[in-house]
């Protein structure tokens, strides 16, 4: 294999190690709303207030699974 | 590869508008698009506060549903004082709210999705709320990057670790807006081409099998709103933290 396709084969494995990352955010949310479906069922009244501050926790959340997204979109394309 | 093919990220290009005067100026897809959003909201505020009904209709009902929702949060987050940054916050909110909501229609520029937007927001943000601790607070305000009551020996470690995450909240508030936004809209480019792809490979099958991603774009299409808002809302009520512990220290 000539350099090139090296290179242009470990920008691609590269991309896709990249997005591993995600893993993390997908436990981070399962816990989020775990932790809300349990707390709601302690205390129903209470699901309004919460859900403000679900909602808050998981874009924040999200947000960490895009920044492993942009590594991989940066490895990809620029 | 003959046929289509994904081209995830030619939809953030930027071209010239207005013809040969923008180009002149170097006016951009882009910056019509700002203009767009801030005659917009300009034009709902004027709408929805033409009558000043008692019982308001449908747009004087969503302006001060807007007004409402910023109001409390500026109170509820930033604490005593929060008021005077309201015209600060409901600014950023509205201008970022309506700018994801605008950039999600089908040929419209979402301007949020460019870094070079977001990291100006956040970095207006950053030195704003770092004026007005400097100012609130003169050189006392250089405290909050000690924590109380860890031993002293703890210091030399903790406040470097203080320092770095401050200064890392523009870069987390602007990578946070641009990915949400950029992540959405290479969803829908990559469901949208695997439409073309299928019926390039297999014909009318492939027609028929591109039912799939037109659906999974069409569910996309629901949590691409919910994320224009939230992140809206986080935005803001980042900006209404930033501004607490720049108030309040603590």
């Amino acid at each position: 294999m000539d350099p090139t396709s090296v290179a242009l084969l470990a920008k691609d494995i590269g991309g896709g190690l990249a997005t591993i990352g995600v893993a993390g955010a997908g436990v981070g949310i399962g816990n989020l709303f775990g932790a809300f479906v349990s707390s709601v069922g302690r205390n129903p009244a209470a699901r309004d207030v919460m859900f403000r501050d679900v909602l808050l926790g998981f874009a924040l959340t999200e947000a960490v699974a895009l920044y492993a997204l942009v590594i991989a979109l940066v490895i990809l394309f620029a | 590869m003959a046929g289509p093919s994904i081209d995830a990220l030619g939809q953030f290009q930027l071209t010239t508008g207005l013809g040969p005067l923008g180009r002149a100026v170097d006016f951009t897809n882009s910056n019509e698009a700002m203009l767009a959003v801030a005659v917009i909201i300009v034009a709902l505020f004027v709408m929805g506060l033409k009558q000043k009904a008692v019982v308001p209709g449908r747009v004087q009902a969503l302006v001060e549903i807007l007004y409402e929702f910023v109001h409390n949060m500026c109170v509820d987050t930033i604490g005593e004082g929060g008021l005077r940054y309201f015209p600060l916050v409901f600014t950023l909110f509205s201008f970022i709210l309506i700018g994801n909501l605008v950039g999600l229609f089908p040929y419209f520029f979402a301007f949020t999705s460019h870094i070079a937007v977001t990291l100006t927001l956040a970095l207006f943000v950053f030195v704003f709320t770092t004026g007005v601790g400097f100012y609130t607070h003169g050189f006392k305000f250089l405290k909050f990057f000690v924590p109380s009551g860890v031993p002293v020996w703890l210091l030399p470690l903790l406040v470097p670790i203080e320092i770095i995450s401050y200064l890392a909240r523009p870069v987390s508030l602007s990578v946070r807006l641009f990915a949400n936004m950029t992540a959405g809209h290479v969803m829908w480019e990559v469901f949208a081409g695997f439409m073309l792809l299928l019926t390039a490979s297999f014909g009318i099958f492939g027609a028929f099998a591109s039912i799939i991603p037109l659906g999974l774009n069409v569910a996309l299409v629901a949590l691409e709103l919910l994320v224009a808002c939230l992140q809206a809302y986080v935005f803001a009520i980042l900006t209404c933290l930033y501004l607490h512990d720049a108030v309040h220290m603590h």
